[in-house]
């Protein structure tokens, strides 16, 4: 049997098999940003150690960076120490960094592979679980903890243990209105949250083949959040939304919220009780027709071009629609340079003439470790990658979608199905 | 540098969720500290506080049983999502050697080992039998998690074996530093980038 392309990732990176049992892996590019490096860049300086390769190691801050006025001065003062530590470190260690000031800055994920430092073939690790986004390149792509990335910094290289692979096989071809965010939302919602835990997944098959670069790393950025062996028709994927808590709690947008009494174990029930309950929502509730109070475009997993131009070619639709009465929707571009680029396609003026806010690069209201976040009880349309309890803000109730869903939650101030709702401009 | 672990015997906590992710055990507006210390008051903050800051008397770790426990029994996929290992700093920082559960996400797993956190991984049927001893002990209940052995072990009869990967087993137990292991291997490191380069071959700033 021929080798699969992880294999051959693998092994070329193997500077030793050690003995009891895991690999020293070369890493051909560290990508590093304000949130997990600190505490290891004060490992090294209490240990007297440098960066091996800072020419593989590139620095960016994505995670806690207001997205409104760049020129202001940051007003969260534990944010701006992270921020100012980052800074001292790449300087104290000579690392390229793109901070605020600078027009290639941008979320981690985006900015990485637009810049033209992902590469096929690389090993690529981050302090950062959405890593995986790179394997959309054919690169390897680890999200590590700290005390890795320290290690990295020291060495250049991770030890590691070899994951198994599994292969996701889509075939057929993905109807309109429908996306790679609902293929891969899909795809977690029929093999669970855990069942990848310990592999690598690749993915392969006609849709997978027909998908641009920019939504296969829409799909490999959630790999975290699922996955086991699994076979898949594409064109019988139709709009996803979630429901509940965790990225696996996923039904058609034509579906209804399941009830606890729907699933076969305890565990289980409880899971799904206690998410209804924080979502607040009774079983057998349509998705379709749920009002919506913000809406957050933006994150790693759906804030590239060409997500903007989807959501877009939504709000232009007629040309008169506008964000619903009472909801506060946002735009929240990958990078500096995606923003750039909406811009001079005029994307800014169709958000901003419909009522969306236009803002600047970041992580956002994804994680929500900057102002970007909701209030108690505010239910967002969201096209981020988790739907974790008070991921977005304490008590906010989070629904994952795609762009162009999102885009016309916002319009309707409610959830809609982009194949029926409102068709696009003739 | 890492505390090592041999073994340790201790008070069980009970936490009977699934996919617990590291965004409740260490919520966002605590990942801000550029220090690998301070993070234990933020353990499960949303979940044992209240919005108004008052402790929630239902949350599992606040019944009085829980207090002083050092052994976490949990469900499966705990620690997935968020690679944080802030959330690993925190439960150690609350006074967690031990989490027992049947399955744990990748870098969490990972995360554990370089904490001296030992995340044992038993079968669903064991874990729920603690469980049930647990309950049935009205949360008094203690064991031994013995690395050296691999082995679970309540005293009253529960007794079993775990396993976990030499190299992992090794470095709790010696308490390892593992740059300090790597960089034993520079020959082999340096042999690598002559060959292949690494990366896209030498760059700018290389001091090899």
């Amino acid at each position: 049997m021929s080798r699969t392309l992880f294999a051959k990732v693998w092994d070329a990176h193997i500077v030793e098999q050690l003995p009891e049992g895991p690999a020293l892996l070369y890493v051909d590019l560290h990508l590093v940003h304000e949130v997990t490096s600190p505490q290891a860049f004060e490992g090294l300086r209490r240990a007297g150690r440098q960066v091996r390769r800072p020419a593989l190691t590139v620095a960016t801050v994505d995670h806690n960076v207001p997205t409104g006025e760049r020129r202001a001065p940051i007003t969260d003062p534990i944010a701006a120490r992270q921020l100012d530590a980052l800074a001292a470190n790449a300087a104290e260690f000579g690392l390229e960094l793109f901070d605020l000031e600078s027009p290639q800055q941008g979320i981690v994920h985006v900015i990485g592979p637009e810049l033209g430092l992902t590469q096929p073939g690389m090993v690529i690790v981050c302090g950062d679980s959405h890593t995986a986004t790179h394997g959309a390149f054919g690169a390897l792509a680890l999200g590590i903890g700290t005390s890795e990335v320290e290690h990295v910094l020291a060495t250049q290289c991770l030890v590691c243990a070899r994951p198994a692979t599994m292969e996701a096989h889509v075939t057929g071809s993905l109807a309109d209105g429908v996306t790679a965010k609902d293929l891969i939302l899909a795809l977690i919602g029929r093999i669970g949250t855990a069942g990848a835990t310990g592999h690598v997944i690749e993915y392969t098959g006609t849709a997978i083949r027909a998908l641009s670069m920019e939504e296969r790393m829409t799909v490999c950025n959630m790999s975290i959040e699922g996955g086991a062996r699994a076979g898949l028709d594409a064109s019988g994927v139709e709009p996803q939304v979630t429901w509940g808590t965790s990225p696996g709690m996923v039904t058609p947008v034509t579906g209804r919220v399941p009830s606890p009494g729907d699933f076969p174990t305890e565990a289980e029930r409880r899971a799904v009780a206690r998410a209804l309950e924080y979502m607040g929502l009774a079983p057998g509730t349509s998705l379709e027709g749920l009002p919506v109070d913000r809406v957050f475009l933006g994150s790693c997993t759906n804030a590239r071009i060409e997500d903007l131009r989807a959501a877009a070619r939504v709000v232009r639709g007629d040309g008169r629609r506008h964000v619903a009465p009472g909801v506060r929707a946002m735009v929240v571009p990958g990078s500096q340079q995606v923003k750039a680029q909406a811009e001079r396609e005029g994307l800014d003026r169709v958000f901003l003439e419909a009522g969306f806010e236009w803002r600047n690069s970041g992580c956002s209201m994804c994680l929500g470790m900057n102002a970007d976040m909701l209030q108690s009880g505010e239910r967002c349309a969201s096209t981020s990658n988790r739907n974790f309890e008070g991921r977005q803000g304490r008590g906010g109730r989070t629904h994952l979608m795609s762009p162009p869903m999102a885009a016309a939650a916002a319009l309707a101030g409610r959830i809609v199905d982009i194949r029926s709702w409102a068709p696009a401009a003739s | 540098m890492m505390e090592p672990y041999v073994r340790h015997t201790g008070r069980l906590a009970a936490l009977p969720r699934a996919n617990v992710d590291t965004d409740q055990i260490v919520p966002k507006q605590f990942l801000k500290r550029v220090e690998r210390t301070g993070f234990g008051p933020a353990l499960f903050h949303d979940w044992r506080f209240r919005a108004d800051g008052s402790l929630d008397p239902e949350f599992e770790l606040n019944v009085p049983a829980a207090r002083g426990a050092s052994i976490l029994l949990t469900l499966e996929n705990f620690g997935c999502g968020s690679s944080r290992e802030h959330a690993v700093w925190a439960l150690r920082e609350y006074g967690f050697r031990a989490i027992l559960a049947p399955s744990f996400a990748d870098i969490f797993f990972a995360n554990c080992c370089q904490n001296g956190l030992v995340p044992v991984r038993l079968l669903a049927q064991e874990i729920a039998e603690l469980f049930r001893r647990h309950r049935a002990a009205g949360g008094e209940y203690r064991l031994t998690v013995d690395l050296e052995e691999q082995r679970v072990d309540d005293g009253l009869g529960f007794r079993t074996a775990f396993a976990m990967e030499p190299y992992r087993r090794e470095m709790l137990l010696s308490g390892l530093d593992e740059i300090g292991r790597t960089l034993l291997a520079e020959d082999r490191i340096r042999a690598y980038e002559r060959t292949r380069g690494g990366g896209r071959g030498r760059r700018k700033g290389d001091r090899w």
